[in-house]
């Protein structure tokens, strides 16, 4: 608790386990040569691959939430996903989102169209979620991508 | 001309723990200080009903079951990583940010003046709440002190519009109007002792204090209020506070003028010694996390007997009160003392320095007892150990590890700082 605390009491960019997740191991940059020869991999050398660069575009509007369900399967998101879900992306008709619906988080695909809004399933047994006036809506993000690790 | 704005979080803590949980909206929620002790945090809706800040939770219960009022403990880590957040949004409008506390940031901002400074505060109360889901209040001013009141203006709706309020383009009678119509009490730094004084002396309202003479409130107060006063008029006197890097340790040691052979006499030193030291712990708003105590003969005297030994401990709170510091030196010390030899010198030194907490947690102490609150106690002793050689650490006596449990009973989960605390969305 102290540290989070000395966190606070500083410029940002500091240590966040979504945030600054470690990254990879550092680039490969030290190629012993003899003199006079540089290695013909010098320029191809780039780090290694990161997935949190893949996965999170925008780190501090990021957040993670786990799936309870399959009514989203044929989007291919399924029970126990991870999703990463961006809030600063504008949501769209056709993307899939995080909705707060009376009282409710869900996983959605925005439907919004000539007036009406509806967010509907990825699967045949889901009938889709017409909203209504009065009904409470708060699209909370776009799930811009998924992961999961097998086992425990 | 250095321009301020205070950005601050409205109800901070209760706005975090709702922006995750939808079956919260529109409810009456509090969030409670350590062992769900007093009300640290409140929504607007549990403001509404007038229940003020700091009461202790038990004390409400009637209201509580009467308006359905929801009870939360402190869930620091989610405040902690959400805070964080909020910084780095406000650190790419601007390079120059104080980070006040875990809630607040001051932002300097000239340089910024082609985009109009309404409009700028405006853009960073809109991308915090695209990309937060919170909502900010955004005060502007030549001065800290006048960017905290308009801040205040725009929260309570007195001046600005849609929760920004700029004092550099408003006019001077718009603003003595509107200073008119303020409590003296609500200026950054006039507490309740200090504004029944000014009340005392014909002082109510901002403008009236702005006005009154500086040499007289020098005077009759402190260097500190007059700034404020100056502050008032527009003129900066606070800068945005640099980040010095703090002392890691401070020493306090001295050698003695003729040998000490009894305890009474070292821990006469080392208290003194502590004393000195948590006086400039506390100047840099610091706290100890541990405390080494050394004492040895002359090591110049080699046929003398010789004897040295230093020992070091983890505090079970990090602290600057000289009571508790010296409370634990003097207990070191007697573990360490043996009789019959000439010391010749002492010293204790202060370490684990942490910054001393903020505003929003000053009443409360944080919370230093978790789960796993061993194991960082352990963690400390083993840092200590490796960095200090081993056998210079050991366990204080009877105290330290008589851990109390902290009570937290109605935390959230880890939202955002635990894979086993995400927040579960239905496909249904």
């Amino acid at each position: 608790m102290r540290e989070l605390l000395m966190d606070l009491a500083r410029v940002p960019g500091l240590f966040v386990p979504l945030l600054h997740a470690p990254r990879l191991p550092l680039p490969i940059d030290e190629v012993r040569v003899s003199a006079g020869f540089p290695s013909p991999a010098a320029d191809y050398e780039n780090k290694r691959l990161d997935i949190n660069e893949y996965l999170v575009r925008n780190p501090v509007s990021t957040f993670f939430f786990s799936v309870e369900g399959d009514s989203m399967q044929g989007a291919e998101i399924f029970d126990g996903d991870i999703l990463v879900v961006d809030k600063s992306i504008r949501p769209r008709h056709g993307q899939i989102v995080i909705a707060f619906v009376d009282g409710q988080r869900l996983v959605k695909r925005l439907f919004r169209r000539g007036g009406r809004v509806a967010l509907t399933a990825e699967n045949p047994a889901y009938a889709p979620l017409e909203i209504q006036e009065g009904m409470e809506l708060m699209i909370w993000g776009v799930v811009t991508g998924k992961f999961k690790r097998f086992g425990a | 001309m250095p321009v301020f704005a205070l950005v601050d979080c409205n109800n901070f803590y209760a706005s975090c723990e709702k922006l995750f949980d939808p079956t919260l909206k529109d409810k009456p929620i509090v969030v409670l200080s350590n062992n769900d002790g007093c009300v640290v945090a409140r929504s607007a809706e549990v403001k509404a009903l007038g229940i003020p800040m700091g009461v202790p939770w038990f004390k409400i219960q009637q209201e509580a079951k009467r308006y359905g009022i929801v009870a939360f403990s402190s869930n620091y880590a989610l405040y902690a990583d959400m805070s964080n957040r909020v910084v780095e949004i406000l650190s790419s409008f601007s390079p120059n940010i104080e980070v006040y506390s875990i809630d607040e940031s001051f932002l300097e901002l000239s340089g910024f003046e082609r985009f109009g400074y309404r409009a700028y505060g405006q853009r960073i109360l809109q991308q915090i709440a695209d990309w937060l889901g919170l909502a900010v209040c955004v005060g502007i001013g030549p001065t800290k002190t006048l960017a905290k009141l308009a801040n205040h203006c725009a929260k309570k709706k007195l001046a600005g519009d849609q929760g920004v309020c700029d004092f550099t383009t408003m006019m001077p009678a718009e603003l003595s109007q509107l200073f008119g119509r303020i409590e003296v009490g609500e200026v950054w730094g006039v507490g309740r002792k200090i504004s029944a004084k000014l009340e005392a002396m014909g002082i109510h309202t901002v403008r009236q204090l702005r006005d009154a003479d500086a040499e007289t409130v020098r005077s009759r107060f402190s260097v500190v209020l007059e700034r404020t006063v100056r502050e008032l008029r527009g003129i900066s006197c606070l800068d945005l506070a640099e980040v010095v890097p703090e002392k890691q340790q401070i020493m306090s040691s001295r050698s003695f003028g003729t040998l000490v052979y009894d305890l009474e006499g070292l821990e006469e030193a080392v208290a003194s010694y502590v004393s000195r030291a948590a006086e400039k712990l506390r100047k840099q708003d610091s706290l100890a996390g541990a405390i080494q105590v050394y004492i040895r003969t002359n090591i110049f005297k080699p046929e003398v007997p010789q004897y040295q030994r230093a020992m070091t401990i983890p505090l079970p709170e990090a602290s600057a009160d000289s009571r508790v510091l010296v409370g634990w030196a003097i207990k070191v010390l007697r573990r360490i003392y043996r009789p019959g030899y000439g010391y010749h010198k002492a010293g204790i030194t202060l370490l684990e320095i942490v910054p001393k907490t903020n505003q929003q947690f000053s009443l409360f102490v944080p919370p230093e007892m978790e789960n796993g609150r061993n194991e960082r106690l352990m963690a400390t002793l083993d840092a200590i150990n490796g960095r200090y050689g081993r056998g210079s650490l050991r366990v204080a006596a009877e105290g330290v590890t008589k851990g109390w449990q902290m009570r937290r009973g109605n935390l959230s989960p880890g939202y955002t700082t635990e894979w086993g605390g995400l927040g579960k969305v239905v496909a249904a």
